[in-house]
Order: C-alpha cells, then sequence, then structure tokens
C-alpha cells in the first residue's frame, strides 16, 4: 500500500504557500501533517487535501538553550488548528523575550519558513510559523 | 509465566566521567555479576541499553563488545535496545519477559551513557533527535523545551498563577537535591534551595537551570533470573511484581500535555498485572527529568488528582519523611540523568530500598516500589513494580 502524502509531497507544498494534509473518508477527520493513517480513526483511506491556516494557541516555551546550529532565542508553539489538527512550530512578529502564558489562546495564521538543514537533515527544512491574527 | 526476580544491582557513580561507555558498563556488570553469586559464564543474555554511542564515542553496535568486556559466554546474545531516555527500563522489560516465558533462566539488563561528553550543545542537538525530526525538531525543539510547554498548559489548564507553580517546582528540585546529597553515587550532592532555582539562568521558558537535569555519563546493571534461582543464590530476591509500557507518536499529536496518556495506560497494565494500587506503593523512582516532569507523573499514577499534585514537594508529602517518598535517590535532577542508564539505575535505587540498604535515605518498611521511566518528548513509557516478598 503506498504511503498517500509524503514528507516530500507535504514539504513542496510548504514552498508553494499551501499546506497539504489528508481528510479521511471514514470519519472526516483531517490530519496535518500527513501521517500514514488517519489520526483520529486509524483509517488508511485518506484524500488530499489543503489545510485552513487559522488556529489557536494551546501553548508555547521560549528556547534559550538551543541545539546545535540554532540561535536562540525563539519561541515554539502548539496550535490547534480550525479543522481539529494539533501543529508545532515557531511563532514569528513578536519578541520572544516579551511573550508571557497570556499568549495561550490567541488566533493565530499559519505560514512556513525555512530552516537550514546540519548533518543530520542533510537538507533545509520548511518548519510551520505563526503570526498572531 | 513462571515468577521472575532481581539476584543484583550495579551501577556506576553519576557525573564527569573520564571512562569509556564499555569500560563503565563492565563497573556496572560485574557488580552486579557478583552481587547475585553467579558468574559471568552463567549469563544466559545481554539486554543492553545504549542511545547515543555514535555521538559520544563513534561507537555503534555496542551490546557484543559489552558482553566481551564482561566476559560473558558467546552463546549468550547481546542486543542493544534503544527507548530514548527510557532505553534501559524497556530493556529490563523485555528481559523480565522473557525470563518468565522460560526462554531464559538468569540474564544481564543494563545501560550505558557518555551524555556529558558530548558538551551541551551537540548533547542538546542529539537529546533532540528523540523528538519527530521532520514535524518536530526543526522548530528547534529541545526537551526542556517540551517540558516547558506542558508547564505553561497546566499553570493554564488548572488557572495556577505562574510564580506558584515555579515556586512548587523549585520544592520539587530542592527535595531532589537534598536525597542527592545522602547518596554517593549522585551526579550531585549538594543541598540548593528555593533562590537557587528562582536565581538559575532559564532555559526554556518557564523552566531554569535548576529545574533541569542535568547531562551525565554513568552505567548501571541488573542481574534478573527465575525466582527460586534467585532464591538459592541470595538471602533477599526482590520479585518483579508487574511492568507495564506504553507508545505514543509525536508531541503535537497528543494534544493535552498535562496528561501523558501513555503513562496513564503503562501503569494501568502495571497495576493490574501487579494485583496493587497506588496506595500500595510505598517508594517510588520516576521521571523527574525536569521539576514538572515529577509533578504530572504522581498525578498519573494515582497519588493525587490530576491539577493537585502540584504542591506536594512544597508541603513535604514527597520528601523522605512524606507519605508518598518519590526519588529518594535524587531521581534524575541530582543522580544523573546518563540516558540508557537511567532505567536500570532506578530499578538498582529500588532493589536498594526495598533490602533496607540505602542508609540515610531509606525509605522505612519499603515493601513494594514502583520505576517510571518516560522515554523522548512523551513517546515511550515504561513502569516496573517490585516487591521484597
Amino acid at each position: 500500500m503506498s504511503y498517500t502524502l509524503t514528507f516530500s509531497q507535504y514539504h513542496e507544498g510548504l514552498k508553494e504557500g499551501k499546506f497539504l494534509g489528508l481528510k479521511c473518508d471514514d470519519c472526516g477527520a483531517y490530519t496535518f501533517p500527513p501521517l500514514g493513517v488517519c489520526s483520529n480513526c486509524g483509517s488508511s483511506s485518506m484524500q488530499v487535501t489543503e489545510i485552513e491556516e487559522r488556529g489557536t494557541i494551546r501553548t508555547f516555551t521560549v528556547i534559550r538553550v538551543a541545539p546545535e546550529g540554532m540561535t536562540p532565542p525563539y519561541a515554539i508553539v502548539i496550535v490547534e488548528l480550525e479543522q481539529g489538527p494539533w501543529v508545532m512550530g515557531n511563532i514569528v512578529g513578536l519578541n520572544p523575550d516579551q511573550l508571557n502564558i497570556d499568549l495561550i489562546g490567541r488566533n493565530v495564521i499559519m505560514g512556513s519558513q525555512p530552516v537550514k538543514g546540519d548533518m543530520f537533515t542533510r537538507e533545509d527544512i520548511r518548519v510551520l510559523t505563526f503570526h498572531v491574527a | 509465566m513462571r515468577e521472575v526476580a532481581i539476584a543484583g544491582v550495579g551501577m556506576t557513580k553519576f557525573g564527569i566521567s573520564e571512562k569509556s561507555n564499555l569500560e563503565m558498563f563492565a563497573e556496572a556488570g560485574l557488580e552486579a555479576i557478583e552481587g547475585s553469586g553467579v558468574e559471568p559464564k552463567d549469563i544466559e543474555a545481554l539486554f543492553f541499553g545504549n542511545c547515543l554511542g555514535p555521538f559520544e564515542e563513534g561507537q555503534a553496535h555496542m551490546a557484543p563488545f559489552a558482553a566481551s568486556e564482561l566476559g560473558l559466554p558467546m552463546s549468550a546474545p547481546a542486543t542493544r535496545f534503544e527507548a530514548a531516555c527510557a532505553t534501559s527500563t524497556v530493556a529490563f522489560r523485555h528481559a523480565a519477559y522473557l525470563v518468565g516465558a522460560g526462554v531464559y533462566d538468569i540474564v544481564l539488563v543494563g545501560g550505558t551513557e557518555r551524555a556529558a561528553a558530548m558538551g551541551t550543545s551537540l548533547a542538546t542537538r542529539t537529546f533532540a533527535m528523540g523528538s519527530q525530526s521532520k514535524y518536530e525538531s526543526p522548530a528547534g525543539l529541545t526537551f526542556p523545551g517540551v517540558f516547558a510547554m506542558a508547564a505553561h498548559m497546566y499553570a493554564k489548564k488548572y488557572n495556577i498563577p505562574l510564580e506558584e507553580l515555579k515556586r512548587c517546582m523549585a520544592e520539587v528540585a530542592v527535595k531532589n537535591h537534598y536525597n542527592g546529597s545522602l547518596n554517593p553515587r549522585a551526579h550531585f550532592q549538594k543541598e540548593i534551595t528555593v533562590d537557587t532555582v528562582l536565581n538559575g539562568m532559564m532555559v526554556a521558558d518557564p523552566l531554569q537551570l535548576f529545574d533541569c537535569c542535568p547531562f551525565s555519563d554513568g552505567a548501571s546493571a541488573v542481574v534478573v533470573a527465575e525466582a527460586n534461582k534467585v532464591g538459592d543464590l541470595v538471602k533477599q530476591p526482590i520479585y518483579v511484581a508487574g511492568m507495564g509500557q506504553a507508545s505514543a507518536g509525536a508531541l503535537y499529536l497528543q494534544k493535552d500535555l498535562t496528561r501523558v496518556r501513555a503513562r496513564e495506560i503503562s501503569i494501568r497494565h502495571a497495576y493490574d498485572e501487579a494485583g496493587v494500587g497506588p496506595e500500595d506503593i510505598d517508594v517510588c523512582e520516576l521521571h523527574d527529568c525536569f521539576t514538572i516532569a515529577e509533578i504530572l507523573a504522581i498525578e498519573s499514577f494515582g497519588f493525587y488528582d490530576f491539577g493537585k499534585g502540584y504542591d506536594a514537594a512544597l508541603i513535604g508529602e514527597t520528601g523522605l519523611k512524606g507519605k508518598k517518598v518519590i526519588n529518594p535517590s535524587g531521581g534524575l535532577k541530582a543522580k544523573g540523568h546518563p540516558i540508557g542508564a537511567t532505567g536500570t539505575a532506578q530499578i538498582t535505587e529500588i532493589v536498594q530500598q526495598l533490602r533496607g540498604e540505602c542508609g540515610d535515605r531509606q525509605v522505612e518498611g519499603a515493601k513494594i516500589g514502583l520505576v517510571d521511566t518516560l522515554g523522548g518528548d512523551f513517546g515511550t513509557l515504561c513502569n516496573i513494580i517490585l516487591r521484597s516478598s
């Protein structure tokens, strides 16, 4: 059985400003980013679809001690998209030093930006980004 | 299933070591073998834990070399396990079930890690490989970051002022450093205060340096055998009462980070297998990689209701004199966290507690103990319940 939406296809979508995800034929739930089966019901019958950009911040942190190759400080958020999936990415457009817990619950719009690869990833990878709506 | 018991345990001092992964493992393994009244030639299999050997020493495929260091017979299969920070706990569970099933009678389980040898930057990068590399790591996610997000979500969900939660988290660090000060094998053996924690550098908001466990070097090992055989070998067999293990995907798929669902499944299985409940646990070594992690764990175990466990250390209930003693060894926080060695070191502490060998940090009359290890960003959870009779 072939993989419905690969990282490579998802990643090409990001480069074109599209958020490619999966809609389940059985339960209707959206899976984004892609998995082998529906994240809600486990069905492998899914169609590739574009995911909408709107969501709400559910938690965050500001990284001040970073992995090799990353430059702190930067903020990471987990966002619940309006269509259901929860996703991880970086906050853009806000000063990381001025964030506080009131960030949780703010509405955001999803984008993406490239992150420089290292010897382990071997290539640049786009990361999801979020700016306050 | 046959009854399974632990005959002997061993560990190096945790901290910064000049010794190689294999040399540390040999020390821990020989201590466990000698304490079990057996010889290396009696060991029928090695369940070996190591996570990051390729980055630490350019060494993969370490298990057969480890067997060779110890003089185990060539007929003993030596197999590497990797489950991030839960590595050697997962190795133990598989070993115990295979002994229970009658495949082997006597085996050695353990792990070794030179995390400190990598330095903070490479260690942070390679530890982060335990997150999803396509969808999490590019955001620059670190393990402090994982638990930092859990802490923010906890404060928000239960409407606890962040400053109050941070003070309670600091009390977890103070408690575990105190316990570590009583443990000659701990990485850190110095007491700290709440001010030490709250004045530390910020690592990942809201976690400060002393909310975090260290990168450590160390090794640990235990001899697991069929219970009757252990009874013939040593005076105080420690029995495997119940075990659990559960797995989850990427962190963002888990949604509510205040509830580690895989832990709730794992501990339920362990309680059921052991025929015990939270009220029966006398002593617990749990995965306090960060202070908030201890709070999440004691709630998952049913020691506290969800949202009610955050001040347990503050009010003294989880200290050495408390009603539910948590991390008498000092935990990952003070004893240290050489990831592949952590699980069997937690088992080592519980075995020594149940044998009454822990001196100043002994939990009086402890008969049933719980081990809890979390791997990755909530991806692997493993629990072991041990009993002294």
